[in-house]
């Protein structure tokens, strides 16, 4: 049945990958579907909220945007290659930044695009792609400054 | 996924001419590059297209460099892009800002100035900058380059000179004479389409445009000629009305946008 598509290789958490799909099937279906990895969301499918963002050569971007296809010898980074280890993950575990959870891999991942020592003002600006309806976005902002303020103590 | 993905149909070119003469032989074929737009119309049901080109992969088409006088902004070069790129910010900051205010960083890293000016939305931020600055927009088929001018581009709602077997390739921008500006108002910061979204360059020759208050962009040049020989602001904004054509949508009404525009006018005009 998908053997009549052409393979699309891509590195997908560090490791080489390929899958045998429609080249217009969205990355969020193949990483969910094909990869087996849910912890990337769908939200709103039109790229207004974010709960669907990955790293795709170090860039956050939509996954329910983009054609697999365009992925073709790509990396790509879901909330899974942070293995549940990053500092990140634990700061929002432990400073409120997450309540239901259905947003958190998007902010988490958009958080680490953004980059070291961001200030208030660019997590904010780097943040603006994904909304959460149960945080009111002050317990993400504060797990991002502690985890920050953890990665200085180093 | 509302769309079913079955029926569309992509091909990979391997090279700009690969593209070209694809696009020749086998059109007709919608351009692909970054997508910020494609799956929202398809599952919305307003892009029918299903047979599709993918020109992500055509590095040719990205970059941004300077020949003399003239800023060449390659088709593909993303809204991120142009921000980070330190000559835009020096020489067409315009260009940044509305690139700044596109959707969010999702998009930023996605969306394409060539993007932005093929899928020719009213309301499509860099447009109002792009006809201030009196972009001239190149055009590749197989056959030939051409290049049109900005402010010529489109001939209606969503319709542009753009031949089918025609991909846009790059975007060149004469130095700009005068101050930058621009304004976008929307619902919030981010990821908003624009009620009123306006471009001008304010010198003894001041250019203006609106995005969202017509059909295409509109270069109001009645009114900047109102301006440039000493009209006042209300004889000017009385003008402006009249070359506008703002609709209710789901975003605005007509009244609130020409409320808006008008106000933008006094904004861009007493700055300075």
């Amino acid at each position: 049945m998908s053997s009549k598509y052409r393979p699309i290789a891509f590195v997908l958490n560090a490791k080489r990958t390929s899958v045998r799909v429609h080249p217009m099937k969205r990355l969020l279906d193949v990483l969910r579907e094909d990869c087996g990895l849910t912890g990337t969301k769908e939200g709103c499918g039109e790229g207004e909220c974010g709960a669907c963002t990955v790293i795709v050569n170090g860039q956050a971007v939509n996954s329910c945007l983009v054609p697999v296809a365009q992925v073709a010898g790509a990396k790509v980074m879901t909330i899974e290659g942070l293995k549940g280890r990053h500092r990140l993950q634990r700061a929002f575990a432990e400073f409120g930044g997450a309540q239901c959870g259905i947003c958190t891999p998007g902010m988490i991942l958009a958080a680490v695009a953004l980059g070291p020592h961001p200030t208030l003002e660019q997590v904010r600006t780097g943040l603006a792609g994904n909304i959460c309806r149960c945080t009111g976005y002050e317990g993400i902002y504060r797990a991002i400054r502690k985890s920050e303020d953890r990665s200085k103590k180093k | 996924m509302r769309t079913a993905i079955s029926p569309l149909a992509l091909r990979q070119p391997r090279s700009l001419r690969d593209a070209l003469r694809i696009l020749r032989d086998e059109g007709p074929l919608t351009p692909l590059a970054g997508c910020t737009d494609v799956y929202v119309g398809l599952n919305f049901g307003t892009l029918r297209d299903q047979r599709f080109l993918n020109i992500w992969g055509l590095d040719d088409l990205r970059g941004i460099v300077v020949r003399g006088d003239v800023i060449r902004i390659g088709a593909l070069t993303t809204f991120a892009g142009i921000i980070r790129s330190p000559l835009v910010r020096r020489r067409l900051p315009m260009l940044a800002a509305a690139s700044c205010e596109i959707g969010a960083v999702q998009i930023q890293n996605r969306g394409t100035l060539g993007g932005n000016i093929a899928n020719g939305s009213p309301a499509g931020d860099t447009l109002p900058v792009l006809a201030v600055a009196e972009a001239l927009v190149e055009l590749r088929s197989i056959d030939w380059t051409r290049k049109v001018p900005f402010v010529d581009f489109y001939t209606g709602y969503r319709a542009s000179v753009r031949r089918p077997d025609e991909i846009i390739t790059a975007v060149e921008f004469p130095r700009v004479e005068g101050v930058q500006w621009f304004r976008k108002v929307g619902t919030r910061a981010a990821q908003s389409i624009s009620k009123v979204v306006m471009a001008g360059v304010r010198s003894e020759r001041p250019r203006i445009a609106f995005g969202s208050v017509a059909p295409t962009v509109v270069r109001v040049r009645r009114t900047e000629a109102a301006l440039a020989s000493g009209a006042t602001l209300a004889e000017a904004q009385g003008i402006l009305q009249e070359e506008i054509s703002p609709i209710d949508d789901i975003r605005s009404s007509a009244f609130y946008r020409r409320h808006v525009a008008a106000r933008l006018l006094a904004q861009f005009w007493a700055e300075g």
